[in-house]
């Protein structure tokens, strides 16, 4: 029996003490003495020219430090490629406090730095600034026709591929066919915790960067090269973060002023945004996606065409997969996919949870339910005879997928089997209910990434990766593998991140820490226990001699012999006895490329819903959501769950909630708080459920993981719209479903 | 071409220079504090900036997220929204004040038990509203809890664990002897 | 937020001359929306006189058999307190449907009815907007305004109110009692706040410097038949669309008296006298709560993103109606959203 197999096991996360009691300390939240606090000043307008700050009125105000803006920054770095992020799109990125150009409304343009926070807010206010303003466009609707393809865009995004069979004719000749324009405006991640940085200024241009970031490296690698520092005298920092979501992918324009001010005044700085500037920066853009399905007598898909357009900044190309996933969820033979970007006077838009996918998943699977509908078959049906042996755009077969398990064991457990296929056919008192589901599919992928280990002589095992915890629980499933992987207990490890003094890590997103950073902790404790091996068998008298590594396993504080347990050593002693006081390490792991080229590698997932629907008022209430989910090995499903939970919500939200409304006539969002962009609160959350399916996949990773921060959203939005039709037999087809669209 | 200034408050440079910060006594966790801070700190940045308890969040600063929730004379209330020279009197509570990592306080370990959130951001404001809710008394079902929580968002959409959490201490409550 | 000196008063008196003796003064009651509008530089004021320690708190009877409601009571005790529970039922679950569990701790009622429109435009000082700034213009007309106005709007502010108290208030015909410079004055709910027109800078009839010291609840509270209704965005802890506050009093199936008030449809709580008499008289019957509905929205407009208030507040009559008659809501400690 091994007591010190954690993986696989629903564990408590080893954060949550610090968590519940307030003692983790986010970005914005550590003390360093003596700091001076900057207030950001946000355009009014849309677009135009600064053509004067009267920094010298506000400079009057006794405790103010500093007005930062384009009149007086100093000379940076000059070349775009210093300011490009390691994820930034192509195009020119954004530089703040740059030049007197206005390219979008709210955008950064001055920073009041004073003694205290109530001063830098107040100064602020007060600040004149003259503009010239310009005419903007900030309406996609307006550039319908002017839409071209992106160029080279950032790493991950693939332009959709050339169209096969004959998609237009197939189409013409299908048996059903359905075309339809899908909808949803701008989204805002919104994370609890509002971009912030401590910039802690440690003497002779020195510095320590507290910076809310799903990316400690990214960070300094952007600060080192626009500000010109070495890496050893910028340290950045991010242990807690308060929810990121794809917002803090890119290094943000607070971490950038905290930065400059902190240089130029010689002292630690700190800068916090607003909840109306969390409106300022990336979002899921606003999109327009065209359709159309044909089917064959048989049920089976005849064509499938997918297009998309959606918005990007002047200056910047941003792109996601919207369409491509429409080649490969369903066998078809005659597909065809069309993207095409079209730049507004915004900023440009940013991954957010399931980028491209969540945008596409909604537009297919609500298509897909109105074919299975026009067909006269049940959307599960339809699925399944549509099934996808393999990546037809990639002409590959799947390194593993379960998604037929989703839908039987979904559906199963959902009981779908109780849905009368008419819509308006089902109620409960005075209100229609509809059952509707989706699914989708997400990449599982793996990034190099690096760990250092270090074991003590007491038994304790330190272990570490620049990587972040945006709240997925990278502390506690790492804290599982490195306790597993050398057999000890898991309070005798600890897993730290988040700090540029560690061994390199990728940004967090795309789902792929788990196995990226996974795989660097499994490999770098491997590298442990074969070190600890050696000197086992150094040991007087030991009985692992002559053992090979992979004849002996780590298994509750031991080393033993895989095939004769009782054969053992105890790893405390094996350190004392060798004189050594610690063993460290560090390795990084990289994904296997010859064995993952052959294949497509994927996370599915199938939704089920159950809405009420109140008729006279169109307010649409989800009574039950399961979610089934095959994303290969869970490593912890407590907080795996959680994630998928967490998916959910978002799930509703962008269903019957989220957007942000822009008001063309200034160029600017106008819901830019928590009280009018809504996103569900505790009273609308139901039953939520998830269904983890049995996957196991040796192609991936070495862990057999694939993710599970996104799959889970994929699908939800498309089953509560198509549920609501079921409900009411009304079909929406622009997001969200606010009441008034169901009156 | 539009002239326009962003502000019409400092009117022809005439700006104002604050007035001088006063003493403003506040009890928090039991504990005295005596701060040096102009009137119109909020009680939120008095703790946050003045008494480095970090632990009450900031989400919005506005009233429309409850991450800064604190209980003032056992109430929940959002601290963003009310001024520390407000609660001079007051006996301010805060997370630091429900338990301490060795000493979880139920509602603490409930969270944690229940993986009742993610980023844990939200997290010390949920568990402060939820102690409010179980010293109102009034809230008993799930949904009431439901609706008495209300006022606390979690972007990490942690609501299925919240509620179980502070469901749990809820029904442990009632079951207690009354004395 | 700009610099202020702030002073605590412990007598209704004290207070009226402390804010006299300073130009730029305002009250402070729970904080919860002077101070939002502070830190959105809507509000300026450069002295704050806090009245959280004055004698307002109680809630007692009148001489009258009424219940007078202190201004300095928070919205939670109101909602709470049994006399409210019991006698007016309708004013207890308006409260509760309000806000969240924490700021109705910390709303007052003076503060909840001198609330200010939740208008996105109002609330950026980027934007124009006539009340915030007479003249400048008004964004939300032509703009976006799926919270706005259909009824009793001007062609310079189309802004709601957006309390739901004052919903409750309006039914109950409560009456505002006033400390001022000038001494003591009450004003009936109807006549407390006001329409737009061409000065939508003016919310209410309150004079500068006038204190709300307490609401009087006339003795009728309605306690059988009512209904509070809320339709909103999300299940909770939003503003709503459109709210309906409907009171019966039912002979048999004849209804004897009706009020009916109505919330995010205008610049004031909308209150339709004309339609309540209608309601009078008849048979509590579908056909009886649809003549009325339309009496309401009869000169309704609509201005873009709000147009389908118009519909909706019709159903929403109806609906409130019915469970008024039916007598299917009754007080409690928790608003459940659970009707729509
Ligand atoms: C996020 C959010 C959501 C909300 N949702 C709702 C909702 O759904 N429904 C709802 O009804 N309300 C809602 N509210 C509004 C809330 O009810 C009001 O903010 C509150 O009632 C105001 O009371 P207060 O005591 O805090 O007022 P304060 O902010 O203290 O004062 C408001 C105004 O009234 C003046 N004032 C205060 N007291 C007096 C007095 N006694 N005499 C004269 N003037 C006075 C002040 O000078 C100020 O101008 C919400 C508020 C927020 C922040
Ligand atoms: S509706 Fe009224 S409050 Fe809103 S912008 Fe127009 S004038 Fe201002
Ligand atoms: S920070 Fe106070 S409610 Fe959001
Ligand atoms: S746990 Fe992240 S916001 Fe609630």
């Amino acid at each position: 029996m091994s007591t010190t197999n954690y993986i696989g096991k629903p564990t408590s996360r080893v954060d949550g003490p610090a968590k519940v009691t307030g003692a983790a300390t986010y970005a914005a939240e550590f003390h360093v003495p003596n700091m001076a606090y900057g207030w950001v000043v946000s355009s009014p307008i849309a677009k135009g020219r600064i053509t004067k700050v009267h920094a010298d009125e506000v400079l009057a105000i006794p405790g103010v430090l500093e007005v930062f803006s384009h009149e007086n920054v100093p000379g940076l770095a000059w070349f775009d490629r210093n300011y490009k992020d390691d994820v930034a799109p192509g195009g020119s990125p954004f530089r703040p406090l740059h030049e007197d150009k206005i390219k979008f409304n709210q955008q950064p343009i001055a920073l009041v730095v004073a003694e205290t926070l109530e001063l830098a807010r107040y100064a602020s206010s007060v600040l004149r600034i003259d503009y010239e303003e310009e005419a903007h466009e900030t309406d996609i609707e307006a550039k319908r026709d002017e839409g071209f393809e992106p160029g080279r865009g950032k790493s991950g995004w693939m332009p959709p591929p050339p169209p096969r069979g004959n998609p237009d004719k197939a189409w013409e000749e299908a048996e059903h066919h359905i075309e339809h324009e899908y909808v949803h405006g701008a989204q805002h991640h919104n994370p609890m915790e509002m971009y912030g940085a401590t910039v802690e200024w440690r003497g002779d241009k020195k510095l320590t960067v507290y910076d809310k970031t799903q990316g400690v490296v990214n960070v300094q690698n952007y600060l080192t090269k626009i500000f010109g520092l070495s890496k050893d005298d910028c340290r950045v920092i991010n242990q807690y973060m308060g929810g990121g979501f794809g917002s803090g992918l890119r290094p943000q324009y607070s971490v950038f002023l905290a930065v400059l001010a902190s240089l130029e005044l010689k002292r630690s700085v700190r800068v916090t945004l607003t909840r109306q500037q969390m409106f300022s920066f990336g979002h899921r853009p606003h999109t327009l996606q065209y359709v159309k399905l044909g089917t064959n007598p048989d049920g089976t898909l005849a064509a499938i065409q997918h297009h998309a357009l959606h918005e990007t900044s002047q200056f910047e190309e941003y792109t996601e997969n919207v369409v491509n996933w429409s080649g490969m969820l369903y066998q078809c033979e005659n597909v065809k996919l069309g993207y095409q970007l079209a730049k507004l006077d915004v900023f440009t838009p940013q991954d957010m949870r399931a980028p491209g996918a969540a945008t596409g998943s909604f537009a297919l699977e609500v298509a897909m339910d109105e074919m299975a509908a026009a067909a006269g078959i049940d959307p599960i049906d339809f699925r399944i005879r549509n099934y996808a042996e393999e990546d037809q755009n990639a002409g590959k077969p799947f390194s593993s997928k379960r998604l037929r398990d989703c839908y039987h064991q979904g559906a199963a457990k959902f009981g779908w089997e109780k849905r009368n296929p008419q819509p308006r056919s089902m109620r409960k008192g005075n209100r229609l209910v509809g059952y509707g589901m989706a699914g989708g599919v997400w990449d599982a992928t793996q990034k190099k990434a690096a760990a250092k280990a270090t074991l003590t002589a007491d038994g304790k095992l330190q272990v570490s990766s620049a990587t972040a915890d945006i709240g997925t629980g990278t502390y506690t499933i790492m804290t599982q593998i490195a306790a597993e992987t050398l057999g000890l207990p898991l309070e005798a490890v600890t897993f730290k991140l988040g700090d540029t003094d560690m061994p390199e890590a990728p940004v967090q997103g795309g789902s792929w820490t788990a196995a990226s950073v996974g795989s660097a902790v499994k490999s770098v404790c491997e590298a442990i226990g074969e070190k600890l091996l050696k000197l086992a068998q150094k040991m007087e008298g030991s009985p692992l001699k002559g053992a090979s590594p992979d004849e002996v396993e780590f298994v509750n504080g031991q080393i033993r012999l895989s095939n004769n347990p009782n054969e053992a050593v105890v790893i405390r002693d094996v350190l004392q006895a060798s004189g050594e006081t610690r063993l460290e390490t560090d390795t990084s792991a990289t994904p296997n490329l010859l064995k993952q080229a052959t294949h497509s590698m994927h996370s599915h997932n199938a939704v089920f819903v159950e809405v009420e629907v109140d008729e006279e008022f169109g307010t649409v209430h989800v009574t039950r959501v399961l979610n089934a989910v095959a994303a290969g090995r869970i490593l912890n499903p407590k907080t795996a769950r959680s994630q998928v939970l967490g998916s959910i919500v978002w799930g509703i939200s962008m269903a019957l909630m989220e957007e942000t409304i822009m008001d063309h006539q200034f160029g600017r969002y106008m819901n830019h708080n928590y009280s009018e962009y809504h996103i569900p609160v505790q009273a609308d959350i139901n039953d939520i459920e998830v269904l983890f399916v049995e996957e196991e996949d040796d192609v991936v990773n070495p862990l057999g993981v694939k993710g599970v921060g996104e799959i889970g959203l994929l699908g939800v939005a498309a089953a509560i719209t198509n549920a609501v039709y079921h409900a009411t037999g009304k079909r929406v087809r622009d997001l969200p479903i606010y009441l008034d669209k169901l009156l | 071409m539009i002239q326009q200034s962003s502000t019409s408050a400092a009117q022809a440079g005439g700006v104002a220079a604050p007035p001088p910060t006063g003493t403003v006594r506040l009890t928090i966790n039991g504990q005295q504090h005596t701060l040096q801070i102009a009137p119109w700190t909020t009680l939120l940045d008095a703790l946050r900036e003045y008494v480095h308890l970090t632990g009450t969040k900031k989400g919005c600063d506005h009233g429309q997220c409850g991450a800064c929730t604190v209980l003032v004379n056992g109430k929940r209330i959002n601290s963003c929204l009310s001024l520390a020279v407000m609660h001079e009197d007051h006996d301010i509570t805060t997370i630091e004040g429900l338990g301490s990592q060795e000493n979880l306080h139920p509602l603490q370990q409930a969270f944690i038990d229940h993986d009742a959130f993610q980023c844990g951001y939200c997290t010390p404001g949920q568990i402060c509203s939820a102690q409010g809710l179980i010293n109102e008394g009034r809230a008993h079902t799930e949904e009431e809890i439901k609706e008495h929580m209300s006022g606390n968002l979690c972007r990490c959409g942690a609501y299925a664990g919240i509620l179980n959490a502070v469901k749990e201490v809820v029904d442990a409550k009632s079951s207690e002897p009354r004395r | 937020m700009n610099p202020f000196t702030y002073s605590s008063a412990t007598a209704v008196e004290d207070a009226v001359r402390d804010n006299a003796s300073h130009e730029g003064a305002a009250y402070i009651g729970g904080g919860t929306n002077i101070l939002d509008l502070m830190k959105e530089n809507v509000a300026r004021p450069t002295h704050l006189v806090g009245l959280n320690k004055l004698p307002l708190t109680a809630i007692e009877p009148t001489p009258e058999g009424g219940l007078r409601l202190g201004a300095l009571a928070t919205n939670a005790d109101t909602a709470w307190n049994e006399e409210v529970k019991r006698r007016y039922p309708l004013l207890n679950q308006a409260i509760l449907a309000g806000a969240s569990p924490q700021l109705r701790n910390m709303a007052t009622n003076g503060g909840n009815l001198m609330q200010r429109t939740r208008c996105y435009y109002f609330y950026d000082t980027a934007t124009p907007c006539n009340k915030r700034e007479p003249g400048s213009g008004c964004g939300a007309i032509g703009g976006f305004n799926r919270i706005h106005a259909i009824l009793g709007a001007s062609e310079q502010c189309i802004a709601t109110h957006p309390s739901d108290m004052c919903i409750a208030l309006a039914a109950l015909a409560a009456t505002v009692r006033v400390s001022g410079p000038n001494g003591e004055r009450t004003i009936p709910f109807e006549d407390f706040h006001r329409l737009p027109g061409n000065t939508p800078e003016r919310d209410n009839n309150l004079e500068p410097g006038e204190l709300i010291t307490g609401l009087d609840l006339p003795a009728k509270g309605f306690e059988k038949n009512f209904s509070y209704l809320k339709l909103r965005d999300r299940n909770s802890y939003a503003f709503a669309l459109v709210s309906v506050a409907a009171a019966l009093e039912l002979d048999g199936d004849t209804i004897k008296d009706a009020r009916l008030a109505l919330g995010g449809v205008a610049h004031k709580p909308w209150r339709d006298q004309e339609a309540e008499n209608l309601l009078k008289g008849q048979p509590a019957t579908p056909e009886t709560f649809a003549r009325a509905a339309a009496k309401v929205v009869e000169s309704a407009k609509g201005y873009g993103s709000n147009n389908f208030k118009i519909e909706l507040a019709r159903r929403a009559i109806v609906r409130a109606l019915k469970q008024a008659a039916e007598g299917s809501q009754h007080a409690s400690d928790v608003f459940l959203n659970s009707n729509p």
